[in-house]
């Protein structure tokens, strides 16, 4: 099918915050948000913590923003925990975050 | 919506270490766990660091998994992708870093002093899916040039933005457009030159296997900006995964409306057609390769005419590289200002260098124009391997020459290159250490040149003949000085006369190593001595009193030339030795040696 301008901005719109995951951002410049998914993790439902975050990260076109899994770090009684590093500050450490609660975590963060 | 993408490296180098299997593993562990809404498995291009290959690269985390094996596909499926913890095992260990494992791609000192512009879709899109060529912002500088700008704007920003020629001569880009466009004809032509001969390169074919998109949109922008309607892309038939992909991009960009008649709507129409090339090395030379795609055989035709006035079937052409088009979108789009604050005062932009011969990180980098040898050989490709002492770098393939450690501070550009004897070329870069013998080199890339001469002129038919003569005779310890001199001379005499680049610059990597390392000519000559125990013929192996008489040397001989008894020193009988170097690799005692 032949496309218009039109068309190809439009793939171009749908298309960006499927590979926006691939940007090789400057690990200095970046907020790093680190789900705990080990099995305690997971159980307690780190899955969908994470899923949510990824999702609006893509959602929102966010750039400079990464989330990514680890194991266990041993609070397990803590789980889901979420551990956010923003560039030149101190770690900071969530426990028992749900999507909801992380979501507005990211919001936060981003308006920051 | 995927949350995890699985990037397989699918350019040559992987290719044939079994990345295609890898990938189809890493499909069917993904479908057997019933993940793949969650988790996207991509067969990209290049990624650079071909050494450690295949390369697999998992986002969001970036985890850079090297030398990765069908077999480890379904540790890296259960323990990253299911349990979120790196496989520490499979990491690239970066060797500069005390061999520690490195956790993503961007933290290598590889990558971090690469500026990619031509490679930047490389190993992060599916070259074979347009869309996600679109996504990186893909078609867009064709919008912007049918919709927002004339022809003559469109040649004003290349011009301004100072590109220079990647494959070699570094003649400015605008300049060539330029002149086609001031040519008054109802038929002109836009040709890609793909037919990357040189020895050790392989820059153009990594953009085509990673970024085909990139080069058909910067072609139709050039038949935009002279008033083109066809081009053709010159490739090599030697390069089936390029080929494949040039040829599916082809046909999604003319689904789309993209190449044809009446493109996106605005009433410009161009297409492109592809050329395979069956390899010959002349017809890398602009003229000879028109004369191929003409369907003639392939030798060159002398200038002027320039193809700019008369080119492809008599035709105005212009013939730009791969990599040149490779920057054109990305030149328009972020703008001249943006391309010309990168590189030095005359070369602007950066530049794709191919990394070979004795260099750790063997690969594909792109580094801005004015980087120092010294960055591109120590930081970026991690020295030459097991401790041995850098000798030279050899750029520009056989028509360039070698630069010595002495200049290896020079910032690189066209011109600091040619003013050290050597040049940009291509961008192959062949790197050498104390175990390469200079005439031995020089002479492995004139058999090249001799080979490939098209044999139309006679300068370079049968002067880098005798020329090679010359050098054979040094090699076997049967030259004088007065050789070392009738054969400069020579050199001058081929340069002078040849008719096209391939026998004006034949003789230039034996000018560089004369200018560089006249001393081992003169050790070969005078002394009958090769410095780096390269050139057999005066080579002798011996055995040391370090010899053990274990005999495995001797059975390994496949001349039974080394004989003794068992726990005494074994002695090699020179007459029969064909210096095959089978003992040195045998013997567990390092007690044999070359003098």
């Amino acid at each position: 099918m032949k496309k218009t301008i039109e068309d190809i901005n439009q793939i171009r719109a749908a298309m960006q915050s499927q590979i926006i995951l691939r940007d090789n951002v400057d690990p200095e410049k970046e907020i790093h948000i680190i789900v705990g998914m080990g099995t305690c993790g997971i159980s307690a439902g780190a899955r969908t913590v994470f899923n949510a975050l990824v999702d609006e990260v893509e959602a929102k076109e966010l750039r400079g923003v990464r989330v990514t899994r680890t194991g266990c770090m041993g609070d397990c009684e803590d789980e889901p925990i979420i551990e956010v590093h923003v560039p030149g500050k101190e770690p900071v450490v969530y426990k028992k975050v749900d999507a909801a609660k992380a979501v507005e975590i990211l919001a936060q963060l981003v308006k920051a | 919506m995927y949350r995890t993408h699985i990037l397989v490296c699918g350019g040559t180098g992987c290719h044939s270490n079994n990345s295609g299997k890898v990938r189809e593993a890493f499909e069917e562990q993904i479908k057997q766990r019933g993940l793949e809404n969650d988790v996207c498995v991509v067969g990209t291009g290049c990624f650079g660091l071909c050494a450690v290959g295949p390369i697999i690269i998992i986002y969001p985390e970036g985890a850079f998994y090297s030398y990765v094996k069908v077999e480890d596909v379904p540790e890296i499926v259960e323990e990253h992708i299911v349990k979120g913890r790196l496989v520490e095992r499979l990491l690239y260990h970066e060797k500069a870093k005390g061999n520690v494992a490195v956790h993503s791609l961007a933290e290598t000192n590889f990558y971090k002093k690469q500026t990619r512009v031509a490679l930047r879709n490389c190993g992060v899109i599916n070259p074979e899916k347009i869309d996600e060529y679109i996504a990186r912002d893909g078609y867009q500088a064709l919008i912007k040039c049918l919709t927002q700008l004339d022809p003559q704007q469109v040649i004003d920003i290349v011009s301004a933005s100072g590109l220079r020629g990647r494959g070699g001569a570094g003649f400015p880009t605008g300049r060539k457009w330029q002149f086609a466009k001031n040519q008054v004809n109802d038929t002109k032509y836009v040709c890609c030159n793909a037919d990357e001969g040189d020895p050790g390169a392989f820059m153009d074919r990594s953009v085509l296997e990673g970024d085909p998109h990139a080069v058909l949109e910067a072609m139709t922008i050039a038949g935009y900006a002279i008033g083109s309607h066809q081009g053709y892309i010159y490739v090599r038939a030697e390069y089936p995964i390029a080929v494949e992909r040039l040829r599916i991009a082809i046909a999604q960009s003319r689904e789309y409306g993209l190449l044809g008649d009446d493109i996106l709507g605005t009433g410009f129409k161009f297409d492109i057609e592809l050329k395979l090339g069956s390899g010959a090395f002349v017809c890398g030379e602009e003229t000879a390769l028109m004369t191929s795609i003409e369907g003639h055989r392939g030798e060159p035709r002398p200038r002027p005419p320039f193809p700019a006035v008369k080119g492809l079937f008599g035709k105005p052409t212009i013939l730009n590289n791969v990599e040149t088009y490779a920057n054109i979108c990305q030149i328009i789009l972020k703008g001249a200002d943006w391309f010309a604050s990168m590189g030095t005062e005359k070369s602007k932009g950066t530049k794709v260098f191919a990394l070979g011969g004795k260099i750790t990180n063997t690969g594909l980098v792109e580094i801005p124009m004015g980087t120092t040898l010294r960055e591109i050989v120590e930081d970026i490709g991690g020295g030459c391997p097991n401790g041995k002492r850098f000798k030279a770098a050899q750029t520009g393939g056989p028509s360039g020459g070698c630069i010595p450690a002495e200049h290896l501070d020079v910032p690189i550009d066209y011109d600091n290159l040619i003013a050290i004897g050597s040049m940009m070329g291509s961008g192959g870069m062949i790197v050498m250490d104390e175990d390469n013998c200079m005439v031995d080199i020089a002479k492995f890339f004139l058999e090249f040149t001799v080979d490939e001469s098209c044999g139309k002129c006679t300068p370079c038919r049968i002067g880098n003949r005798r020329l090679l003569e010359y050098l054979e005779k040094i090699t076997s310890g049967k030259a004088t000085m007065q050789d070392l001199d009738d054969m400069e001379q020579l050199c001058y005499y081929i340069k002078a006369n040849s008719l096209c680049g391939l026998g004006q610059t034949a003789p230039n990597p034996v000018l560089s190593t004369l200018r560089y390392f006249r001393d081992e000519y003169e050790a070969h000559i005078k002394e009958r001595r090769c410095p780096a125990h390269v050139c057999k013929d005066l080579i002798q192996y011996k055995i040391t009193d370090a010899c053990k008489g274990c005999s495995a040397c001797s059975r390994k001989c496949p001349v039974t030339a080394i004989s003794g008894e068992i726990k005494k020193k074994f002695e090699i009988d020179q007459n029969k030795c064909i210096k095959c170097g089978q003992c040195i690799a045998t013997c567990r005692f390092g007690a044999i040696i070359k003098e």
